[in-house]
């Protein structure tokens, strides 16, 4: 496998270790967080954390797009479950994340047509495979998957589909950096930003970040590599007091992105104000189907009684997104909430931190 | 609260992890209470006029039906006979039930059918009983297969598994996760391409010359549902130790690498349906190897990994990097992520 | 947070193409990368060619990886010696 393993060099990662136990020398306590569920499964996967200086703390934030999908969202996929000659498409992460009362894979096992797929053109060959019923798609993911759902819905509207339409549940990440970083009750001394996102959005998107939060980017791949030497320029603008944006996936990452994906992404949808689970309201964070493709717009095209919201008592999931609350500080994790009976999405999402956490760290607290 | 504690049987209930073992032990092993049933070997064992018998019985539902390497059909002969033969019993009979649904293709029957016959060949086993049944259509998911089986112990040979011990070498034949990839990429076809093969294969010859050669193996195991995470999780726990894998020393085929990269997988958590895992004290691990080496069905033989004493974390692996993770059971089949 | 793998695009016609890892063929879309040709390492997420891999770049931070492992090596040798 090209352009993956290679960067997996244990040498070259003791190497970097040994760089930021002498970077991290110099400051005192230093806040990280990465904003990418990838990173986390990645850090998880490889123990990257063991080669982190003392003073160095690396929190998991809100970059999982299927951790803070809010309760709602979630709500409305089941009532789609529900809803007579209907399929619900959907990528594999979503199907045990829980809602109110449900969850897709609930519905499954009660009969509903639940079908994982790797891209929404699977969506689209469904809904041609199955005119007589409607199939409905669940448009969750950053920036990196929004253009990709675009491109389906072109297709879509181009070859006269008349049975699909997405659920969107798209969310755009700087706005979500932007008020992280200006929450009082969290400290971030650095970002590291999510590679794909960026790949898409490209560097100067988090320029904002550096010159009027003052807080040091850096765009890190995530292979172990990618990692150390992503968090030691992080150490070194932060020991320098020289907040800037700097890419360290210079392979995949350029600072304009890539504009064709961008304009695709923005001919279908346009920016919204958004609820994030655990967050709350950000301005500007979330896209919603332009008016040009409301037909494409599951809400809008087919619309469901959603039962009402409900949110678990003593699930702190949105602390934990925030980097504020580890997994280990909430009173459920490993008793009452655990990957085979989920509580909050942060335990369910493969990538969610407190999965993470419980897989590959045990449940001992 | 979703999730197993509900009041539904949910797919995780069949997936060889957690939720399968919850409903296990708070539902059957309780109705059925006996001193036979609650080793939950992969075999019972009974005793026959100063002779051990290894009985076993196992339901096929696989979807799809034929994958590259194979179908229901061996899966149903081979999956009975690895049962029997990782207690260390050489396979005598076997059953074979067919549920079969209204309109299932007769073509598709036969092919099921032929396969069972040709891996009974190889493993040298009779399909001596058997039933068949047919539900109307829409009832079943076109064909379940159950095979039962007995097996023997020979003379003077101990029962398998036993348990681990401290120090011991942890050993697998060959590549993991063919099987669980296999499948997988059989169910993406439409956008998926991969030269993967699943492992299907009757064990009892390869266990056999292993026994011969190193009678002292401490356990054995078949890394079926749920993988090498689960396998090795039960061995650890029903042993009281703690396994430490080489991550680096797993064989893994390249194409089944690639396949778990693009859909966000662990290869330790496929299915496995030729492999088996053996604990074997450290002075013999030399020979174990040899053994399974110089069979077809061992050639890629490797050490994995060891046991230690019990230190909290039933099962890590320590990684490439020299870092280590903790490998937990499944909890539901792996489903491909995009995030 | 997001599941993508550098691929080589083997084929193309139009936007439906065919992209290769370690003996595993994709079929993927191209419509967010219109100069993707044969030929090409392609970063692939849900079934779509999302960004080029620059090969160069890839091939200089490789160099890096090999000169720290070769120093780092040449040191452990040193320390044990």
């Amino acid at each position: 496998m090209k352009y993956m393993r290679e960067f997996r060099e244990a040498g070259a990662t003791k190497a970097l270790a040994k760089s930021l136990a002498g970077a991290a020398e110099r400051l005192e306590v230093v806040r990280l967080m990465e904003v990418c569920g990838t990173h986390t499964m990645s850090i998880a996967r490889f123990g990257l954390r063991s080669f982190f200086p003392e003073n160095v703390m690396l929190t998991s934030g809100p970059g999982c797009p299927v951790c803070v999908s809010p309760h709602a969202y979630i709500d409305t996929a089941v009532a789609y479950c529900r809803r007579p000659d209907t399929i619900v498409t959907t990528f594999g992460d979503m199907v045990r994340v829980p809602g109110s009362s449900s969850s897709l894979e609930s519905e499954q096992a009660a009969g509903a047509d639940v079908r994982v797929v790797l891209s929404t053109i699977d969506a689209l060959r469904i809904a041609e495979e199955n005119p007589e019923k409607e199939v409905v798609f669940l448009a969750i993911g950053f920036e990196t998957t929004a253009p990709t759902i675009a491109a389906a819905v072109l297709e879509a509207r181009d070859s006269g589909l008349p049975n699909f339409a997405a659920l969107c549940g798209h969310k755009v990440m700087p706005p979500a950096m932007a008020a992280l970083a200006s929450d009082p009750e969290i400290r971030i001394d650095g970002y590291i930003c999510p590679p794909h996102v960026s790949a898409i959005i490209g560097g100067d998107a988090y320029r904002f970040l550096a010159d009027e939060y003052g807080t040091p980017c850096v765009i890190a791949g995530f292979e172990p590599f990618d990692v150390l030497q992503g968090v030691l320029w992080l150490l070194e603008m932060i020991a320098d007091s020289k907040p800037e944006v700097r890419i360290q996936y210079s392979r995949v990452v350029s600072r304009e992105g890539n504009q064709a994906a961008l304009a695709i992404l923005y001919e279908v949808f346009e920016a919204k104000d958004d609820e994030w689970r655990g967050i709350g309201p950000i301005p500007g964070s979330g896209l919603s189907f332009r008016k040009e493709f409301f037909d494409f717009d599951a809400e809008r095209r087919w619309p469901v009684e959603v039962e009402p919201t409900c949110v678990p008592e003593g699930c702190i999931c949105g602390e934990v997104l925030k980097g504020i609350a580890s997994p280990r500080d909430c009173a459920l994790f490993g008793t009452a909430c655990t990957p085979e009976s989920p509580v909050g999405a942060c335990m369910v999402s493969s990538e969610g931190a407190c999965a993470a956490a419980f897989k590959y760290e045990g449940a001992n607290r | 609260m979703i999730g197993s504690g509900g009041e539904k049987i949910l797919l995780a209930h069949g997936s060889g992890g957690k939720a399968m073992h919850e409903l296990i032990e708070s539902l059957l092993l309780p109705a059925f209470r006996n001193p036979k049933l609650e080793p939950l070997g992969d075999s019972a064992r009974l005793e026959l006029g100063g002779r051990e018998l290894a009985f076993t019985t196992d339901s096929y539902v696989v979807d799809p039906l034929f994958f590259p390497g194979g179908d229901i059909g061996r899966l149903a002969v081979c999956g009975t006979i690895n049962d029997l033969a990782v207690c260390g019993a050489r396979p005598l009979a076997l059953s074979c039930a067919l549920i079969l649904e209204e309109g299932l293709p007769m073509a598709d029957l036969e092919k099921v059918v032929e396969s069972m016959r040709s891996a009974a060949d190889e493993a040298g086993v009779e399909i001596v009983t058997g039933d068949t049944k047919v539900l109307p259509h829409g009832k079943g998911d076109r064909l379940f297969v159950n095979t039962a089986g007995v097996g023997l112990l020979p003379e003077g040979r101990r029962w398998l598994p036993g348990t681990a011990e401290p120090g011991d070498v942890v050993l697998i034949n060959g590549h993991v996760a063919d099987h669980g990839a296999a499948v997988m990429a059989e169910r993406e076809r439409f956008a998926l391409r991969a030269e993967i093969r699943s492992d299907v294969a009757p064990l009892n010859h390869l266990i056999e010359a292993l026994l011969e050669a190193v009678p002292d193996v401490r356990c054995l195991k078949d890394p079926t549902r749920g993988g090498l995470a689960s396998a090795l999780n039960e061995i650890a726990a029903a042993s009281a130790v703690s396994i430490v894998l080489d991550e680096e020393a797993i064989p893994v085929r390249g194409p089944v690498a690639a396949l778990c990269e693009l859909l966000g997988l662990d290869p330790l958590y496929f299915a496995n349906e030729g492999k088996v895992l053996a604990a074997v004290p450290p002075r013999r691990a030399d020979e174990a190897l040899a053994a399974l080496r110089s069979h077809p069905l061992g050639r890629y033989a490797a050490a994995i990994g060891e046991a230690k004493p019990f230190d909290r974390v039933p099962l890590s692996a320590r990684t490439l990097l020299g870092s280590h993770r903790v490998v937990g059971m499944l909890t539901g089949d792996q489903l491909p992520r995009i995030c | 947070m997001c599941v993508a793998v550098p691929m080589k695009l083997t084929s193309l016609d139009g936007h439906n193409g065919v992209a290769e890892t370690g003996g595993v063929k994709l079929s993927i879309n191209t419509m967010l990368l219109p100069d993707a040709k044969p030929g090409d390492y392609v970063i692939v997420h849900a079934g779509f060619a999302i960004q080029h891999l620059d090969v160069e770049e890839a091939e200089r931070t490789l160099e890096l990886i090999r000169e720290l492992a070769e120093h780092e090596g040449d040191k452990e040798d040193t320390e044990s010696g």
